[in-house]
């Protein structure tokens, strides 16, 4: 009996975060539709989630279009197929890579900073004091957060594409000797709008689930340093589970 | 005669993680004079105060500020009461993203109660008040425990509230800044005349500063009493909570 409790008990802690989560979100965006409209913070959080990660993304977009021509290349040129090069590169990008590579990166320098910000302030009772002066912190510290994630995500992805393709390129040309006219060309008949619009589809809904879990950990973080380094390691956690869950479905839907 | 009551607390009952806190508590605060709330630490003081405010809502009872119930009102009635209030709390609870002075300005700016150029003219005014006249380009970090108490008591006076709520606003500091700070909220009381509630266990000094003293025991409100009263009373409780500290005071 005791066993079947014990799970009863998970199992509705389970829900009731699940819940929370929710309501967390929707009022957060609720607030983004009451004035006074926080474009001072939004700014500020699209310089940090955004311009500040453009670094990182475009990086991690270089070497992982080098390394996919590098690889496409000796797998392709079996078949004597290397002019399609350009068009495995793009397409891995633009679909899959792009999206869910430049959103595990956000979450692992934004998101994270996201959670130890909030949760910093929730310790200290900023949050409390913010309240205490009728001023409503969802609206002041998370709707910001959200919508500067939302816009950021899908132009840091497109940023990635761009860098990444670039990257195979050289790799692809530069280096392994393919044409450089039938790697882009390649590209030009391979791609199609669909590929790029489910990628832009998939960023925006990455962007929503990083400056969610990010920030609902942080809001309702134990109060020690402890409970704060738990939540951020589970915010980073889930977040990236998330993305790669529900990159799945939504490649599924898409296709 | 009894002063008119600001703040009336009926029957509050609040449990936190399976722990009874608060088990009925019955509170009148009488308007425009100091009310200080003593007890053993664990007795849920703070948690009182958060009730006062509406941080946290009572599982059973009420919390009446001016007869609104705080325990059934919605966030956006709950911020138009708030707006008579202000808290100090006993962290100071300073944003640490913000200089001293735009601490201070952050309640004026976002409310928009006044106009920047006002802004300009009332904080360093109030700043000069609490004695942190040139310390308005320091950040929280960079101050001592009695500037970051200087500066959350200029923060919550700045807004001119009806209401202030201290939560043990000397804990952390040396008998003379608790002193200073003590004076300090005297004389910001005798200037704006607000309701002040403390939580404190600075025994005897707050029979001096306040007018009225509680005594939560047990989670409910063993007495309350005028501060002289309160000296007199002869309830055991009482008496062992202020004769030890009152006897190593004389001492």
């Amino acid at each position: 009996m005791n066993v079947i409790q014990a799970i009863g008990a998970r199992v509705i802690a389970w829900i009731e975060e699940m819940g929370a989560m929710l309501l967390f979100l929707l009022r957060s965006f609720g607030w983004l539709f009451r004035p006074p409209l926080r474009l001072f913070q939004i700014i500020k959080q699209l310089h940090f989630v955004g311009f500040k990660s453009t670094f990182v993304v475009m990086l991690t977009a270089l070497f992982t279009g080098m390394v996919l021509a590098l690889q496409g290349y000796y797998s392709l040129r079996k078949f004597g197929s290397e002019g399609l090069l350009g068009s495995a590169v793009a397409l891995s990008i633009i679909r899959e890579l792009g999206p869910v590579l430049a959103s595990l990166m956000v979450t692992a320098r934004a998101g994270s900073a996201m959670t130890a910000e909030i949760g910093i302030m929730r310790i200290t009772e900023q949050i409390d004091a913010m309240e205490t002066m009728a001023i409503n912190s969802l609206q002041y510290l998370i709707t910001p957060k959200i919508v500067a994630s939302l816009i950021s995500v899908p132009l840091l992805v497109a940023l990635f594409d761009v860098v990444g393709i670039g990257g195979g390129y050289v790799v692809a040309v530069k280096l392994l000797g393919v044409s450089g006219g039938s790697y882009w060309s390649s590209i030009e008949s391979a791609v199609e709008w669909k590929d790029v619009y489910g990628g832009i589809l998939k960023s925006i809904s990455f962007g929503l689930i990083i400056s969610w879990v990010c920030c609902y950990k942080g809001y309702f973080t134990k109060m020690s340093a402890e409970g704060l380094g738990e939540a951020t390691t589970e915010a980073v956690v889930l977040a990236a589970v998330l993305i790669l869950v529900w990159d799945y479905f939504l490649t599924s839907i898409l296709l | 005669m009894r002063p008119s009551i600001i703040i009336r607390l009926k029957g509050v009952e609040k449990t936190l993680g399976g722990q009874p806190v608060l088990r009925g508590v019955d509170l009148d605060i009488p308007k425009g004079d100091i009310t200080t709330i003593i007890g053993p630490s664990g007795e849920g003081k703070s948690v009182l105060l958060k009730h006062i405010i509406g941080l946290m809502r009572p599982d059973r009872g009420q919390v009446l500020v001016d007869g609104v119930n705080l325990a059934q009102t919605h966030d956006r009635a709950l911020n138009e009461i708030r707006k008579k209030f202000a808290m100090l709390f006993q962290s100071a609870a300073l944003f640490d993203s913000m200089n001293v002075f735009e601490n201070v300005a952050f309640p004026l700016r976002e409310k928009r109660l006044v106009s920047e150029s006002d802004v300009q003219r009332y904080v360093p005014e109030m700043l000069e008040r609490v004695g942190l006249g040139k310390m308005g380009h320091k950040f929280p970090a960079e101050l001592s425990g009695g500037m970051k108490k200087r500066t959350g008591l200029a923060r919550a006076l700045v807004v001119r509230p009806e209401i202030i709520l201290f939560d043990e606003p000397t804990t952390g500091l040396d008998p003379l800044m608790a002193y200073a700070i003590h004076e300090l909220i005297v004389s910001m009381h005798k200037t704006f005349g607000f309701t002040g509630i403390m939580v404190s266990h600075e025994i005897p000094e707050i029979f001096s500063l306040s007018d009225w003293v509680a005594m939560l025991k047990n989670g409910k409100i063993l007495a309350m009493e005028r501060s002289d009263e309160f000296q007199r009373l002869s309830d055991p409780l009482v008496r062992e909570f202020i004769s030890i500290p009152n006897a190593m005071a004389a001492s």
